[in-house]
């Protein structure tokens, strides 16, 4: 039995019931649905305002981070008055800003093998809005083995992907991706940059899609995968099969329970900044300005990209963009004391990586990056 | 000859460029054109052993060639191919 609409619900969604696919009993049947949304950063910002707006009567939203000021350029759901708040509770206070009538549910939890079945339980739709790997083969791995959609967006600098993902249907996400590429192979937004509004676009198509789920209308993205480049305006499918190998949803699986989803991508967890390499190989910022100071002869390599470089170096530094360090290699005094550094630390690090697999010893990897340099020792420079 | 279009995160290995021309008749022949023209791809695109690594998927139009023939699908010199990559970005 699908639920009434107040005299006030059906003046707020007057546009919707005009239109005969939706109409009064799909604006019901939305009141009675609901949807988890994972993530919410740039595509879970979109997704939840859209949802709550169009009346979606449940909304799960799973985060926990705070927000910053680096987020704001693309994540709209959160302003300027919540810096520093919990996502989810900026989230929930801006949704029910828009929307009073519906109920927002918050987890402020990382995603795990050990909640995601209990969070994502009363949810009939799961939509994917994380910004990492292991994240995204868990919430495939939990919709196929519960039987759920999965409704997937991804963003890379001004390239986003959008479909649908759905075991009973059509293909999944493993179906696609078997494994997920080799750590620090696709560097994350927070080191590539994205335009702030594409994950504005590709958010609502993933709205879009939940809620013609949800009223059960349109073709949906089962089995197609969108490829929009906003510098070209460019929308392209690619058409998806079903694996028969997938281990997940293949008839002969081998993943049958959720697994250790980090392991799997090979990352050593939820600190970005924490190094695979060890901590023996890190430098901090203060250590790093005593050394220069005292005079020891250190070869500075910036491995951030040319453009990176108008925002804040440090004097002296010689930049190697981490894609051409493996060409320059031999130009590399392996004698000589190296430290390496990027914006975070986190390309350094993969830098890091190919120079010790190369045979250097003497190298280390400045942590936190030229952030933490300007946060610690030249306080004059931005942090970005 | 046929061209492959390549998504923003390898760019970098191909100087900046969007797309660049293959030479080949299938598609593995195209594969190691590309790999031989811009060799610091090869550790990115292939294992150990020199195959293609599971998350590269090539599209030949709207197909993935793995519901094609594969390596093994032939391509005509005004074909496309593409590389879709794992983005994880939200």
């Amino acid at each position: 039995m699908l639920p009434e609409l107040s005299r006030e619900e059906i003046l707020r969604y007057s546009r919707h019931l005009l239109i005969p696919e939706v109409g009064l009993d799909g604006q019901r049947k939305l009141k009675a649905s609901s949807a988890l949304i994972i993530g919410t950063g740039g595509l879970g910002s979109p997704v939840a305002l859209y949802l709550a707006a169009a009346g979606v009567g449940h909304i799960g939203l799973v985060d926990y981070d705070v927000v910053e000021e680096s987020n704001l350029q693309r994540q709209i759901v959160h302003g300027t008055g919540s810096l520093g708040r919990l996502k989810v509770e900026s989230a929930r206070t801006r949704l029910l800003n828009l929307n009073p009538a519906i109920q927002v549910d918050v987890f402020n939890e990382p995603f795990t093998s050990a909640n995601a079945a209990k969070i994502s339980d009363p949810f009939t739709v799961i939509i994917d809005c994380t910004d990492n790997f292991p994240t995204r083969y868990l919430t495939n791995d939990l919709c196929v083995l519960t039987g759920k959609p999965n409704i997937y967006g991804a963003v890379y600098r001004f390239e986003g992907q959008a479909s649908v993902f759905y075991a009973r249907e059509g293909p999944c996400y493993r179906c696609l991706f078997p494994e997920p590429p080799p750590p620090g192979l696709v560097p994350s937004c927070a080191d590539a940059g994205v335009l702030g509004i594409l994950p504005g676009t590709i958010g609502t198509i993933q709205a879009t899609e939940a809620i013609k789920f949800l009223l059960g209308i349109g073709s949906s993205l089962v089995g197609r995968l969108l490829l929009y480049d906003a510098l070209d305006m460019s929308f392209e499918y690619v058409r998806l099969k079903k694996n028969p190998d997938c281990k997940v949803c293949g008839p002969h699986p081998e993943v049958t329970a959720l697994i250790d989803y980090n392991e799997f991508c090979g990352v050593p967890g939820l600190d970005h900044d924490e190094s695979s390499a060890g901590r023996e190989w890190d430098i901090t910022a203060g250590e790093l300005s005593a050394q220069l100071k005292s005079g020891k002869p250190l070869h500075l390599i910036d491995v951030r990209e040319p453009h990176e470089l108008a925002i804040s170096h440090i004097e002296g530094a010689q930049n190697i963009p981490l894609g051409e360090l493996a060409g320059a290699l031999s130009r590399l005094d392996s004698s000589r004391e190296i430290v390496l550094f990027c914006k975070t630390g986190s390309r350094s690090r993969r830098a890091l990586e190919l120079l010790v697999s190369a045979g250097f010893r003497k190298v280390k990897n400045l942590q936190g990056g030229i952030n933490a340099w300007a946060r610690d020792v030249d306080k004059s420079l931005p942090i970005y | 000859m046929p061209t492959l279009k390549m998504p923003s995160p390898l760019r970098s290995y191909l100087n900046g460029q969007t797309e660049v021309t293959v030479s080949g008749a299938t598609v593995e022949q195209a594969m190691q054109s590309l790999m031989t023209q811009f060799p610091s791809l090869r550790p990115h695109l292939t294992n150990s052993v020199g195959q293609l690594r599971p998350f590269v998927n090539l599209f030949l139009g709207e197909d993935n060639i793995k519901d094609l023939q594969g390596l093994d699908t032939p391509l005509g010199p005004d074909d496309v191919l593409r590389l879709v990559p794992s983005v994880a970005g939200g």
